[in-house]
Parts: structure tokens; sequence; C-alpha cells
């Protein structure tokens, strides 16, 4: 039984990186840069809810919903802002924005929440699940997480396959003047995605407060990083490489915890990912990208 | 009034002048072929015609309006369709996908339709295969396909660069057999080629681009019969 409440728990965990992992992966499919900002925008989500909730007494699923408003806003703005004029720069020049744009984000919560460490109190009030005699108990975060990240992989790729915005998205994707020679708003659908990864990194971020209190400015960069790694593990700029290499990525590192060393399970989680790249440099559902010369 | 209208057009990359002050027209229903060597500009010039690039100088008139300063996506719903170099094909997209993206910027469900059937009628091996990825088509294939998705935003012109190059000689002969329709069924066509023979021959009139700029114009019959483009383009 602890097996599979381990199990359960790494998939929700993992549940949680594979939301944050389509932000990575949709944001590198058509703009080709590492938006390392990104588990910033997360941190930035948990306290707009914990503020809205905490603060202002607001119902929980309002203040998500605020909160993801508010990161769709913030994720456009940095892209406008910040990677925008880069569109025909260097790489490096890109990779440093937005290095720059992350420490931004950080001070500035750090200047307007403070340093002191909240305690973020969970949105689900779902009660808890118990199975078999009360041996097997799972948490209603744990259910939500789940179920949300579920949702949310099944709406995206019916968004992608079946609208003209999805197409288009995978057009630019694809070529971006082969795109816009079709009457595709290249600008318009790179903020879409923008605004699609950042209003998902919201969820993740609340669904992640709610199973790990504590919340810091810091507190995005590390599921940010592990995220990060889940989309290259799957296959970056792959939606459902970024789902996989979501969920191994949290039951890796549960499992790790559990039976190997609770010090060491995020070292286990990179030591995976260095083995699977040695592998597969592509990631497991990665596809090789031509350059184009 | 020309449909189409090129006053001193200018291009630059960086410092260096691909295209130096052209001028040219097209006209409603005509066949105009763009001719010359490699790295004469042809490709630089379709490209600021429909957005991709911007020039430094020049005027394009499109129906009477100058579409030099709009934004590249806005040009394909005023009637304008440019089958690019090298296909540029969506290869991660069916065949039927890239065909529903060329009519992006159209809304009526039954007109888009009506499009579909006739490229399906145009190019069989396209309806064939439309559940297909576009990356696994052959070459003339994709050809096809970039030529069926440019008509599918229902151009009243259409600009095509290069479509015969790199195929076999049944194939160009296919292509250029349907640009002779797509022209017949009342598109205007500005086309660019290497093989000026083929091009010549349906063109109506045709421009002979050199380094950037235009050095003969005229009635395409006439110019196959011109001694200097017989040397330099038609290997006679
Ligand atoms: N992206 C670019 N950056 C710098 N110079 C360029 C670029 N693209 C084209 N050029 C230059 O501009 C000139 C015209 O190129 P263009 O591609 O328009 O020629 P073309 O007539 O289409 O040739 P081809 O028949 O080989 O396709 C060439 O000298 C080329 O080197
Ligand atoms: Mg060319």
């Amino acid at each position: 039984m602890n097996f599979l409440s381990y199990l359960i728990n790494g998939i929700s965990l993992g549940s949680v990186y594979a939301i944050i992992a389509l932000g990575y992966t949709m944001v590198y499919g058509i703009a080709k840069m590492l938006n390392f900002a990104h588990g910033d925008v997360i941190m930035i989500g948990c306290y707009v809810t914990f503020l809205a909730m905490s603060g202002q007494g607001i119902h929980p699923l309002a203040a998500v919903i605020i909160s993801i408003v508010v990161c769709t806003l913030l994720g456009i703005a940095v892209e406008k802002i910040a990677y925008k004029p880069l569109r025909r720069a260097t790489p490096l020049a890109v990779l440093i924005t937005a290095i720059g744009v992350s420490y931004f984000l950080q001070n500035a919560a750090l200047l307007l929440f403070g340093a002191d460490t909240k305690s973020f109190s969970s949105v689900v009030t779902l009660p808890a699940l118990k199975l078999a005699d009360g041996a097997l108990t799972i948490s209603g975060t744990t259910i939500v997480t789940i179920a949300a990240c579920i949702v949310i992989m099944v709406a995206l790729m019916l968004f992608i396959k079946k609208t003209k915005a999805g197409q288009a998205m995978l057009a630019v994707s694809e070529d971006k003047d082969a795109a816009q020679l079709m009457g595709v708003n290249v600008n318009a659908t790179i903020s879409l995605t923008f605004a699609i990864g950042s209003g998902l990194a919201a969820i993740a971020g609340v669904l992640f407060c709610s199973a790990y209190p504590t919340l810091t400015p810091y507190t995005g960069s590390m599921p940010g990083i592990k995220a990060f790694t889940a989309a290259v593990f799957g296959g970056i700029g792959s939606i459902p490489g970024a789902l996989i290499g979501g969920i191994l990525l949290g039951i890796i590192e549960i499992l790790g915890r559990a039976y190997i060393s609770s010090q060491l399970s995020d070292a286990i989680v990179f030591a995976v990912l260095i083995v699977v790249l040695l592998v597969k440099p592509t990631g497991i559902l990665g596809k090789q990208i031509h350059e184009k010369v | 009034m020309a449909m189409l209208e090129v006053k001193n057009l200018e291009v630059h990359y960086g410092v260096i002048q691909a295209i130096k002050g052209i001028s040219f027209e097209v006209n409603e229903g005509e066949v105009i072929a763009l001719i010359g060597a490699n790295g004469a500009g042809k490709t630089t010039t379709l490209q600021t015609i429909t957005g991709m690039l911007k020039p430094s100088a020049g005027e394009i008139l499109f129906g009477g309006q100058d579409i030099s300063k709009i934004p590249g996506h806005k040009i394909v719903s005023m009637g304008m369709a440019h089958v690019p170099e090298g296909r540029r094909v969506f290869a991660e997209l069916s065949v039927y996908e890239n065909l529903k993206l060329g009519a992006y910027t159209r809304k009526d469900k039954a007109e888009i339709a009506e499009s579909l059937a006739r490229v399906y009628k145009s190019f069989p091996r396209l309806e064939e295969r439309k559940n297909q990825l576009a990356g696994t088509l052959s070459g003339g294939e994709q050809q096809m396909l970039a030529m069926g998705r440019a008509l599918m935003s229902k151009p009243k012109i259409v600009l095509m660069d290069e479509p015969s190059m790199g195929l076999s000689p049944i194939l160009v002969e296919e292509i250029f057999n349907i640009i002779r329709e797509i022209s017949a069924g009342g598109t205007t066509v500005l086309l660019v080629e290497q093989n000026a023979k083929k091009a010549l021959a349906i063109a109506d009139r045709a421009y002979v681009l050199e380094t950037g700029k235009i050095v003969l114009s005229g009635d395409a019959k006439e110019m196959m019969n011109n001694d200097s483009i017989k040397k330099a383009y038609l290997g006679e």
C-alpha cells in the first residue's frame, strides 16, 4: 500500500511538473527560446492567490481565476517588453535576458511581498479519499491536481488540433514566414502562446503550493527547473512529451525520496535526465530538429 | 490601371543592396515571367511584395493601394498569394491541414469547401494523400501542395517562386500545365523561374532581372527569339 501511495503522490507532483512543462515546451516550440522566467511566473501566481484569499477573503476558486488572469497578462507583458525586441537576436542574448527577467521577477516579489515565508493554505476543500479500509488515503489536493492535469492536456490537444488559432500555433512553430504567408499574425500567435503558458503556470503554482505550502519569492525556481527538466526529458517542443516527462519526473522524485534518500532525491532526478539525454539526446518523444541553413 | 505595380523598388540586406530600383507592372489576367540567374534578386522581389521583407525605397501598388507598409499577414486577405521558393509546406501537418491553413483568412465555410474541392480536382494526388503528413510527400507532391495551399486563399494574383525547381521533366510539364489552368481560371500569375524556356512559353510578358536591376522587358514570345536571351538564359 505504501508503494501505491508513493506512486499516486508521484503522479500528482508529476502532474504539476507537466502543467509547468507545457509552458516551457510551447514557448520553446514557437519562439525557439528557453523562458527561464517561467518558474517565477508561478511564484507571482501563488502570491496573487495567497493575497486574494488571505488578505481579501476571496473564495479560493475566484482567487485562482484572478491569479490566472494576472499571470496571463504578465506572460504577455514579459514577451512584449523583454523578448519581442530580441526576435532576431542570438540565442545566447535571449537566454541571458530570460535569466534577467527571472531575477527581476524574484526581486520585484521580494520588494512587493517581503522576504518572509508565507504559509499557503490549500485552495482545495475536497475531503481526502480513503480506500482499502483506510490503508490508502489520497488527499483532495492530489485528486484535484491529477484531474486538472488531465483536463488541461485534453483541452490543449483539442485546442491545437481543432481550432484555427491552434493550427496557426503549429504553423508558426514550424515556419514563421510561411505561416505569415497564410495570413497568420505571427506576433499575436507568439503572444497567445505566452499567454496560455503563463495562465497554466498560475494553475500549476496554486496546485504546487497547495501541496507544499511554503511561499517565498524563490518558490518558483525549483519546480521551474524541474519542469524544464521534464520538458527536456520528454522532448522539448512536444506537448505529449511534457506530460510524460513531467509524470515520470514526479514519480522518480517521490520514489527516490521514499526508498533511496530524501536528501538525494533532486540529484536522482537530474541523474536520470543526464542518462536519458546520453541515450536519446532529443528526449523521449523529441524529434531531431533540422536547423535551416 | 495595373493590378500590381512596383515602382522604383529598392531592398537591402543590411548594407548589401539586393534590389536596385526596379519597376514593373502586372495587369489583370496576365501571366508575367520574371527571369534571371542565381542571385539576381527574384526571390527578394517576391518576398518584398508579400511583406516578408521591407523595402528601403519605392512603392508596391496593389489595386492602387500602397502595400509596402502593410503588415505581411494582412496582404493575403487582399487577394495575393505566394508560393514560396522551396515550397515551405508545414511538414508536421497533414495535407488537409496545410490546405486549411491556406484558407486561414477566409470565414465562409461553404466557400472554403468549394475551394478545397477545386484544389482536389486540380491535384487528385493531394486528395488521395489528404491525411498524410506533408513532410512525407515527394518533392513534386509538396510543390502541388504549396500551390494548392496558395489557391485556398482564393487569390486574385498568385506569385510563384521557382515552382519547377528540382522536379523531373514530366513533373515540370505537369506543374506548368497547372499554372496554365490557374491562369485560364482567371487568376493573375507572377512567375519567377530559372527554367526560362518554359516560363517564356506560357507568359504574356517577361522581365529579365540581373543583379538587382531589370535589364530587359517585353513580349514573352519576342524574348524567346532575342539573341542575348537565347545565349544567356535558354542555353542555345
Ligand atoms: N538573407 C539574406 N542576407 C543577405 N543577403 C541575401 C539574403 N538573401 C539573399 N541575399 C542576397 O541577395 C541577392 C538576391 O538574392 P535572391 O535570393 O533574391 O536571388 P534569386 O534571384 O532568387 O536567386 P535564385 O535563383 O538562386 O533563387 C543575392 O546576392 C543574395 O546573396
Ligand atoms: Mg530565388
